[in-house]
Formats: structure tokens, sequence, C-alpha cells
């Protein structure tokens, strides 16, 4: 091919800008490396586990995160509990139960959940739910609390992908169990579930991620305290609204902390955002 | 390489069953049968895959060439190379030699715009832009360096005429192309490649996404372009190619892969098969 | 088994709920429904709680005043002001890195799959990298390392990473669902390949573009986290891209948690957030509708 000479810089214009959007994810991941660095090397690693309490601004800091990590564990683990069931349900009904135009409508009701921003999830969470379960259990501000909010703001994700999944399940699958004489329930959990079951786990795991990474709506709801919870109605303090509310004046090593905690979280991320691709590729080859 | 040019024995002046024009009639409009693309021992794969294996051909100027043969016998991947736009396929991997008036265009760094200038391609679904029906054909020509607005205007009537299509859509020239019918989309796809004056023309299976009527309409069109431009037609349709070809080369899968099993004038290959699988080919189409 | 179809369903093709005997079926039916009923309530009261709270406070004075006493009297004008300028550095480098990005992922991938590759798993990390390790970084990065301190333009650069990967996805798709007709007729007519873009795909791909923009201003718009520490919170009028502005989505947090008696106030601007989004959402869909009925792009 011999194109033109504007043809020819355009083609590299377009590299160059392929470049920079690709190198955004290096950048990122050299930036947090370069600022964790201090904190990596002179505590040392296991110090973020072994420490034992979380004083990293202190004349002997202390950088115990393990209470973070238990916060941000209980949250991600009690919104998937809780959302992942009623997501599905959520996708079923749209695909199998309503009517069609009450489904379209359901659907875009969840496209509106999902559009909801997570700062005013997280208002009306502060000023309608927590004072709801502080007549229950003080504090209100607590682990249910955040449970609950991120339950809400990852439903629409799991729905919305499930949806998809189920609707790309072949319709020939669906006729023949109808053809079989099976009741609904017997089609969709002998079939269509079975069908969609790679789509709906990618769903949960990119839910997963969504949910680790939430800041603004646990930050505003779950009270912030660092400790281990030792119940539900306990307040807790996840890692990412640990981040935001110390970076505005953590300085050196605490700064330092604060970035490999952020560190922590994009690996996590790579692994689930890694997990859920492996999981859809399975479903192309087999 | 088979010499076609071998005057065909001056087979009895066969009157054509449909009652079309008699074999020599049409031979003459195309007597003088200097190749216009030479096809030598062109080997097409995809990836692991091969499509054409060993093809040797030569397609006459002025003349149109019937390209026929069971689906899936690298009829297209053939047609796609002389224009190169196999480029567009990913793995596919051409070699061999094809010369377009005598210069080679596998494998060398040509200028692939110039070469599809002159080599036009119609394609089995009809694609027109989506654009009005005057952007369809204006603005290629814009592109290839017509600058003024009255020469296109007038090379598109012209072109529109020439396909039939002018009285058609002459009131509603700004219309999206894509209203018209599937037939008249086709006429101005044609159209539309012919507005650039290309000496030969590639047209895959032009009708056969067209209605019967439609079809009958594109097809006239095609016969009338013999002797002005070097026409290759790969067509499933034995009686088409029956009724428009000069010449046929006849493509059937030999151990996998594409390949000429025989070609010459339609005369002979329609009357006198030589090889058994093209007499049995063309004997099961008719029965 | 003897049962009575009462209405043609849904789904279109599955068998209605059964009567009777299927007791596994009869409950799995109440249940979808109530969890459909039990999300629609959430999703009404949520709306209901912000229209009903949020709406009475609403007025042109709220909307053309500055901020008074912290946030708990007076406007959001410069809130306003800055969220939109943050919201225009971040779609002014986006748009340009995210177009040029996807045509050359889904018009010449192909010449070079390992770079495609590359930039295609970086960018699905990118996807799913948390808000707040975004605000880390566009800390690091754009306020200190390249100097812009606690800037619009700081949280504009952020906020531009963030909504690229969902830009270049959605653009690639919209451009990979244009028929390859018209390629190869572009290519059959010798037209070059970027003229065949701008003049046939990119005009085809248009509602698909859009739809992906108003996605991408919706996250940019709806995002917190990543502005806390790099546009900051200063509620002034903005009086260059260097200066520290005030999101709407920061407004919202700070009234929230930080200013005792904000609460009237935060809910109004919540109100006007999601009508923002709202508004956005659908006048690009109406530009798109318009393209469409042209008769530029196939119907």
């Amino acid at each position: 091919m011999s194109p033109s000479r504007t043809e020819t810089s355009l083609l590299w214009l377009l590299r160059a800008l392929a470049a920079i959007a690709g190198a955004i994810t290096l950048l990122i991941v050299v930036f947090l490396l370069v600022e964790a660095w201090p904190a990596l090397r002179s505590p040392g690693f296991t110090h973020f586990l072994s420490d034992e309490a979380w004083f990293p601004s202190s004349s002997t800091p202390q950088f115990n995160i393990a209470p973070m990590v238990a916060g941000t564990v209980a949250a991600t683990l009690g919104a998937m509990l809780l959302a992942t069931p009623l997501g599905i349900a959520a996708a079923l009904f749209c695909r199998f139960y309503a009517p069609p135009a009450l489904a379209s409508g359901f659907r875009r009701l969840l496209e509106l959940l999902a559009g909801i921003p997570s700062v005013v999830y997280g208002f009306w969470g502060l000023v309608v739910l927590t004072p709801l379960i502080r007549q229950w259990a003080p504090p209100g501000q607590s682990l249910l609390a955040a449970v609950l909010i991120l339950s809400l703001m990852i439903l629409p994700t799991i729905a919305l992908l499930s949806e998809t999944a189920l609707r790309s399940i072949p319709r020939s699958y669906l006729q023949g169990a109808a053809a079989l004489g099976l009741s609904r329930w017997r089609t969709i959990s002998g079939v269509a579930l079975p069908a969609a079951r790679c789509g709906i786990a990618s769903a949960i795991m990119l839910a997963a991620g969504r949910a680790i990474g939430e800041t603004m709506a646990v930050l505003m709801v779950a009270g912030n305290i660092v400790q281990v919870p030792d119940s539900i109605f306990a307040p807790v303090r996840t890692l990412t609204a640990n981040i935001a509310l110390e970076l505005g004046y953590a300085m050196g090593g605490h700064r330092a902390a604060l970035f490999v905690s952020g560190l922590m979280l994009l690996v996590l991320i790579v692994v689930l955002v890694t997990l859920s691709d492996w999981i859809m590729r399975e479903e192309i080859h087999g | 390489m088979i010499d076609h040019t071998s005057p065909a024995t001056p087979s009895p002046a066969c009157e054509d069953s449909q009652g079309l024009r008699p074999w020599a009639q049409r031979r003459a409009c195309c007597a003088n049968l200097e190749p216009c693309i030479e096809v030598r021992d062109l080997v097409v794969r995809y990836g692991d895959k091969p499509a054409l294996d060993r093809v040797t051909l030569t397609i006459p100027r002025g003349c149109i060439t019937a390209v026929v043969g069971p689906s899936g016998c690298g009829k297209s991947s053939f047609l796609n190379t002389l224009n190169r736009l196999s480029d567009l396929t990913a793995c596919c991997d051409v070699s061999g030699s094809v010369k377009f008036e005598g210069q080679e265009i596998v494998g060398t760094d040509l200028d692939l715009i110039a070469l599809r200038r002159q080599v036009g391609m119609i394609f089995q679904k009809p694609n027109p832009f989506p654009l009005s029906i005057r952007e369809n054909l204006t603005f290629p020509l814009q592109h290839h360096g017509m600058k003024k607005r009255a020469d296109r205007e007038a090379k598109m009537e012209n072109m529109l005429r020439r396909v039939g299509l002018w009285n058609e859509v002459k009131d509603r020239l700004d219309a999206p192309a894509l209203g018209l019918s599937g037939g008249q989309q086709q006429r101005l796809c044609l159209a539309r490649a012919l507005v650039l004056s290309p000496r030969v023309l590639l047209l895959d299976e032009p009708c056969s996404a067209l209605d019967p009527l439609a079809s009958a309409v594109v097809e006239d069109l095609i016969a009338s372009l013999r002797g002005d431009y070097t026409v290759v037609i790969v067509t499933h349709n034995l009686a088409q190619a029956r009724r428009i070809a000069d010449h046929v080369a006849m493509f059937w899968l030999v151990d996998g892969a594409g390949t000429v099993v025989e070609h010459g004038s339609a005369a002979n290959v329609f009357e006198a098969p030589a090889n058994p699988i093209t007499a049995a080919y063309i004997a099961g189409a008719r029965g | 088994m003897a049962e009575k179809t009462t209405r043609v369903v849904s789904g279109g093709f599955l068998p209605p709920a059964r009567r009777g005997t299927d007791w596994p079926d009869r409950i799995a039916t109440v249940l979808m429904w109530a969890v459909a009923l039990l999300i629609t309530a959430v999703f009404v009261w949520i709306v209901g709680d912000l229209v009903l709270q949020g709406l009475p406070h609403l007025s042109w004075e709220y909307l053309s005043a500055g901020p008074e006493d912290a946030g708990r009297g007076g406007g959001i004008a410069p809130i306003l002001v800055s969220t939109l300028l943050i919201l225009a550095v971040c779609m002014a480098v986006s748009i340009p890195l995210g177009l040029g990005t996807a045509v050359l992922l889904s018009e010449f991938g192909r010449r070079n799959q390992f770079f495609g590759r590359l930039v295609r798993y970086s960018l699905d990390v990118l996807a799913g990298v948390p808000s707040i390790v975004f605000g880390l970084f566009g800390n690091a990065f754009f306020s200190i390392t390249l100097g812009m301190g606690f800037s619009i333009l700081s949280g504009g650069l952020t906020l531009s990473c963030m909504v690229l990967p969902l830009l270049i996805r959605s653009t690639e798709s919209a451009l990979r669902a244009v028929p390859d007709d018209y390629r190869r007729a572009a290519a059959a007519l010798g037209l070059p390949v970027f003229t065949a873009l701008w003049r046939i795909l990119l005009p085809a791909a248009t509602p698909g573009l859009i739809a992906g923009l108003v996605l991408g201003i919706g996250r940019a718009l709806a995002e917190t986290a990543a502005l806390l520490f790099t546009s900051g919170y200063v509620d002034r009028m903005p009086g260059s891209l260097l200066d520290s502005g005030r999101a709407l989505s920061i407004h919202i947090y700070d009234l929230a948690m930080n200013v005792p008696g904000g609460e009237s106030n935060a809910y109004a601007s919540a109100v006007v957030l999601i009508g923002l989004l709202l508004v956005i959402n659908a006048l690009t869909f109406r530009a798109a509708d318009r393209w469409l009925h042209q008769g530029i792009t196939p119907v």
C-alpha cells in the first residue's frame, strides 16, 4: 500500500493518541508505586498487617490497615450477598415474567437507578436510612447502612448485565424446554440460568469491583471508625473512605501509606477484571 | 497456461436455445482478444486454509468473462485479488502473479487508489453509501480530483442515464440513496463505479440479491457494457452466464482449494466442455 | 396437570405460570414480582424523597446566587460554573483521545494486533480502577508533579482519564456496528481510508457516538471521589482554569457531611445534579434523533 502523505501522518497521529490512552494505566501504576515506595521500603509491607493500630501521623507511626481491609471485605461481601439474588431476580423478571411494556419500563428504571450519582446515594443514605437504623440500633452510621447502600448501587449493574446475558441465550434452548412441557420456573432454573451462567458470573465480578471501589456513598453512611466490626450495627471504615478522609492532610509516611492502600485496591481490581475477562472468554471457547 | 486465444473452432453457429444472439455474433464484439488481466499460479490462503490453488487464467479486454462454479470454490476470493480488495481481509495471504495491463499487482507496492480507480467493483448486496443519491456519485468524483461542480453534475447525469436511473430519480436526487429499491440501488452502485471511468468492472453476483424483474434489468445493463469495459462477473446462475458471457472460467474445488478446471469461450465451455466435471455441472444445472 | 392459560404472557415463548400443583413455579412467580415491586418501591422512595425535599428550595435565586454561610444559604452559581468548566476540560481532552484510539482499534487494529491488544487490555483495567485511585493519581501527577495544584484543570484532566475507557469502548463498538459493505464499497472506489471514515463511517456511527458521549458526561458529572483532591473545595466563582473550583457533587458531599444544617440545600443541589443529568441525556438523544431523520444514517 502506498498511501498519501497526509494519510500516513494521520495514521501516526492516531497511533500517538492511542499510545497516550494506553499509557495512562501505566502512568497510574507508576505514580502509585513512586508515591507508595517510601512506605513500602521503610516500615515494609508486613507492617501494614502486623502493626498494632492505625496511627499514621504520630511520632512513632503505626500502619495497621487490617481494620480497613476488614471493613471493605465485610461491606462488599454483605452487599454481594444481598444484591446478587435480587439483581438476578430482577433480570429474570425483566426477561421472563413482565409483560413486554412493563419489562422495558422496568429496564429503564434500572438504568435510571444505575445513573444516580454515588454521592446522591450517600446523601440519601445519610439523611433517610441511617436515622431509621439509629432508631433500631444506634448509632445508625454502620456496616449495615453501608451494605444496604452498596447493594442498592450494584443491584442495577448485576440486573442489567445479567439481563443482557439472558437475552443472548439462543431462543431454541427455551423453545426446546417449552416443547418438553417444563414449567416456567423449571425452564429458568434448568435451562436459562445454566446457559447464561458465564455472563451472570462476569456481571457479579464487575459489580464486586464496583462495590470495592465505591468511596463516597460508603464514606457518608458507614461511620468511619477504625475498628474491626464486631456486629452489623458497628461503624466501619473502608480502604477507600480512609483515603478520602485522610489524604487532605497526610504528609510523608502517612501519605505514602495511603498510596499503598490505593495500590492494593488497584491490584484487587486488576484481579477481578482479569477474572471476569477470563470467564467471558471461557464461555466463547467452551 | 491454457491458450484460450486460439480461435475457438468455429463451432456450428449454434443458435442459443434461449433465443439469444448466436455465439459467433457475440464474439465479434470483442474479436481482438488482447489480454487485459493475466493471472498466473495465483494462490490465496486464509491463515492455514487454502482458498485458491494455482489459478491461471487470462481475461480478454472488452469482453464479458463469467466466473462460474459451485459455492465455496473461491470465486469471490479470486475477484477480490484483482483489485487487491483482499487486503481488507485479515490474514488473507495472496501469492502468484496477477498482471493488469502488464503491471504486476500482487505483492507489489503499487498505488492501490489508482488501481481501484481503474478496476471498479459491484457487490452482491447493493451497498450505496448512506448519503443522498447525488452525493453517492459526486463524492467519489470530488475526491478523485474533479474540482468543478458542473463537471461532476454532468458526469453524474450522464452515468445515471447510462444505467437507466435518471428518469426514475431526477426529481429526488437529494433523497437518501437507501430509500431506493434493491434493483435501483444496484444500478446506482453500477453508476457509482462507472462514474470514475474504470477500465475493468468486477461484479460479484450482482443479481443474486434482487428479484427476477430487477435482476433482468441489471443483467441487460451488464450485457450493454460489452466492448466498453472489461467485465468479470461471478455468478451462480448458469443461465445468466450463458446469456451474457463471451468467456467462461469454470472453478471447482480440488483437494480442498478452488481452482480453474476449464476456461475458454462461452461457446466452447457450454456446448463442448472438455472437462468431465464441467460437462456434468452444466448438464446438472440444465437438467 | 390440568391448567388453563389465563393470559398471553411476556417473554413470549415460556409457558405461563401454572395453577395448582406446581408449587416451586408458583413461589418463584410470586418472588419475582415481589423483587420487582421492592426495587420499584425503593426507586420511588429515593426519587420521591429527593424531589419532595429538594424542589421547594429550588428557585432562580438558588441557581444564580453565590453560596453564603458555607452553603447553608445562598445559591450555587459558582459551583455550577466550576462543574461545567471541569466537564468542558474533561471532554475537550477525552473526546479527541477517545475518538482517535477507537478509530485506530476498530479500523486499523488488524495491521498491528499486538499494539491493539495491549491498548485494549490497558483500557479494560483503566475502566475498573476505583475513582478514589484516580483521585490519588490525579493529585500526585496533575496537581503536584505537573504543578497545577488544586485546580479545575487538574480535576478535568483526572476525570478525562476516567471517562476515556468508556468513550473508547462505545465509539469502537459504534464503528464496528457500521456494515462492512461501506468499507468495501469505499475501498473498491479507490477512496482513501480517512476519506471514507470522515464522510461515511463516522456519520453512520453518530447515534452510537452520541450515546457514548452521554454516558461519559454522566459519569463525569456524577464523579466526586476523584475530584476531592484534584479540583478542590473552593466555592468562589473561578477566575481561570487554574483556580480551584467546587463541583456540584462535592458541594452535596460537603453540605451533607461537614456543614450542620446544610441538608435542605444539599437536597436542592442533588435535584439540580440529577436534573442536569436528565437534561443532557434528553438533549443529546434529541440531537441523535434529528440526525437520524435527516436520512444521513441508515434507518
